[in-house]
């Protein structure tokens, strides 16, 4: 018995005949919920709106998969479409890596604004996309913006913006900051005139977007488990130097401290956005006077 | 000296010397007048060389000397008859932002400034002159008061950034910030930003929306510490003053971009030396730029903001069809 404890076992090797080959199955044909870590097929995530089947996690969704499920027809008519960022600051690496950018999301930039229909209903949308450089704002971002807050004013037409944003993009440094300033104070104007405006928080929505137009909704509403804050979880546990708690600064966070006014399922979403639409449009148009 | 800055070490070893030449000259009575007096142009000539041509990086080290005159610093020199106002009515009273009524010259203005400690109790009391969304919220009370009786609204900008703690995102630090850009927006008062140390992102920005925005010679102003854009570009946030190179932070850079108005010269060395001298001039700047803002409308205030904003940025993009039409339209009339 107590020898045992020294004795080493030998196992022998046997050959298993065929060399193993991984799985024929093809790239993206599934996919990994991050949450729950189920394996399922692509297609079945995607035929339940990117969300997954077994835990209910939202996938992130590009601009234009947004843009499909949320207007009629998936119909939109584009607002600058050609506008493209600079690198202002000759700041290192940023021409570069905007090109690498454009390259692998085939988007100009971070957000794509324009008119269409909900539920009949004509908006004005900006749907900002995460994977063009972390959905960060520079100036680009800030203009396009701004520009569909005055088309929405200029059109009398409620305004959507759905947020997904790591925060300001550094490499334009102050132009970034600046751009929270510009978006927000063209929100005042359109808000101060009576414009509707329909902040859409969506995983994640940071930094200086949160802190600025995101946060401006008449109505704030956020897809379940998003992330949505000002400062970063590591910064803010090095700062506290304690661990916070898994759910700090998820959507339901947000609503429980009181920043939220709905969240709301992703299946649900497009028909809440014209339920609203629906009960601001007695006056035909949306602005007061109008 | 204290506070001694690394690159500044030439400089003070000098004045060193020169200090014990004459004492030792005074004790031994040997006349070293000539040796000091070149000593001196030297030194006139170092300090030049050193406060005329600083870098980024030097000035972000000048915007954060420890002994750099903070916003009620100011208000005692600048402003008289100050009421400290205090509390957001809706949670506490944040330290990190002080604020009340005060004269200018003689005119009642609404004073607004993120605070720092001036040591370490008062700094832990004022989380570093960085502010919970309380401390927003009250700047923008005091700023609802002065729109309402027509009062000048003059802020100082003092901040690292907006403070980074689970107690302030749980009351909305966003929101805190976002509201503020909003309805600075809309004031129908006049608004002057002054940076006097260092602006950090939004936390400064909050603060910052006004019809001109001056800047201390040596302060920064930023999306993003140096630090911070170090520990994300380079992994290693010690990297700063390599980071301040690229970020463009200075207020000559600021001023270049159209988003700062007026750089206010400091005192050679930085705006410690001599706070009754950089006082004065702020004071100068701020009744200037107050004097020309005065002769504008509610409307063509909130205007006159709203235009400096609205233009701040730089893109590429085709011109608008409508402006097209309009260029048409014209050429044809020539």
């Amino acid at each position: 018995m107590f020898k045992d404890l020294f004795h080493k076992k030998k196992y022998a090797t046997i050959p298993s005949g065929q060399p193993r080959t991984k799985p024929d199955i093809p790239e993206g044909l599934m996919s990994k919920c991050p949450k729950c870590g189920n394996i399922q097929f692509s297609k079945e995530i995607e035929k339940n709106l990117k969300v997954c089947p077994g835990c209910g996690h939202h996938f992130r969704l590009s601009a234009w998969e947004r843009i499909a499920m949320t207007f009629d027809e998936g119909r939109l008519a584009e607002f600058d479409a050609e506008m493209e960022s600079v690198d202002p600051l000759g700041f290192p690496g940023y021409a570069n890596k905007l090109e690498a950018q454009k390259k692998s999301s085939g988007l100009k930039d971070a957000v794509i604004t324009g008119e269409g229909t909900i539920g009949g209903l004509p908006v004005v949308a900006a749907f900002m996309t995460f994977d063009f450089f972390a959905g960060s704002m520079g100036s680009v971002v800030g203009e396009k913006i701004t520009r569909a807050i005055e088309q929405a004013h200029a059109k009398k037409l409620p305004l959507i913006i759905f947020s997904t944003s790591s925060g300001a993009r550094m490499q334009e440094s102050i132009l970034s900051l600046m751009q929270m300033a510009k978006t927000s104070a063209a929100l005042a104007k359109f808000q101060g005139d009576g414009g509707l405006y329909i902040s859409v928080m969506t995983d994640p929505t940071t930094g200086g977007v949160s802190a600025s137009f995101a946060m401006l909704g008449d109505y704030n509403l956020a897809e379940p488990g998003a992330l949505i804050g000002f400062a970063g979880r590591i910064v803010i546990e090095q700062t506290i130097r304690q661990k916070l708690p898994d759910n700090f600064q998820t959507a339901e966070f947000n609503l429980q401290h009181g920043q939220l006014d709905k969240v709301v399922h992703r299946k649900e979403l497009k028909a809440t956005l014209a339920k609203l639409l629906d009960m601001h449009s007695d006056k035909g148009g949306i602005i007061n006077g109008g | 000296m204290a506070g001694e800055l690394p690159f500044e070490k030439p400089l003070n070893e000098l004045q060193r010397k020169i200090e014990e030449l004459k004492k030792f000259g005074q004790e031994s009575g040997i006349d070293f007048s000539d040796e000091i007096n070149r000593m001196e142009e030297r030194c006139k000539q170092l300090q030049e060389e050193l406060y005329n041509e600083l870098t980024p990086a030097q000035k972000m080290h000048l915007a954060r000397h420890h002994g750099r005159p903070t916003s009620l610093d100011y208000i005692g020199e600048i402003f008289t008859d100050f009421i400290e106002l205090h509390g957001d009515r809706l949670f506490a009273d944040d330290l990190a932002i002080v604020g009340g009524l005060a004269k200018l010259n003689g005119v009642p203005v609404t004073v607004i400034g993120h605070q720092r400690g001036k040591d370490t109790k008062d700094n832990i009391a004022r989380f570093f002159g960085s502010p919970h969304p309380e401390g927003f919220r009250k700047a923008l009370r005091l700023m609802q008061q002065a729109h309402k009786f027509g009062r000048p609204i003059i802020t100082f900008i003092d901040t690292k950034g907006a403070y980074p703690g689970n107690t302030a995102e749980e009351r909305g630090q966003s929101e805190a910030i976002a509201r503020n850009l909003r309805e600075m927006a809309m004031f129908g008062v006049p608004i002057i930003c002054v940076v006097i140390g260092e602006g950090g992102s939004g936390g400064a920005l909050a603060l910052g929306v006004g019809n001109r925005v001056l800047m201390l010679e040596n302060a920064i102003y930023s999306v993003i510490s140096p630090n911070g854009a170090a520990s994300i570009l380079w992994k290693d946030a010690s990297r700063a003053d390599e980071a301040a190179a690229v970020m463009k932070i200075t207020a000559g850079d600021l001023m270049e971009f159209g988003i700062v108005e007026e750089i206010i010269e400091e005192p050679q060395g930085g705006a410690h030396r001599d706070l009754a001298a950089q006082s004065e001039t702020i004071k100068e700047a701020i009744w200037r730029h107050l004097g020309e803002l005065s002769k504008l409308s509610s409307e063509e205030l909130i205007a006159d903001r709203y235009n400096k904003f609205r233009k701040i940025g730089q893109y590429r993009a085709p011109k608008p069809e409508a402006e097209l039409m309009v260029d048409e339209i014209e050429s044809a009339n020539v």
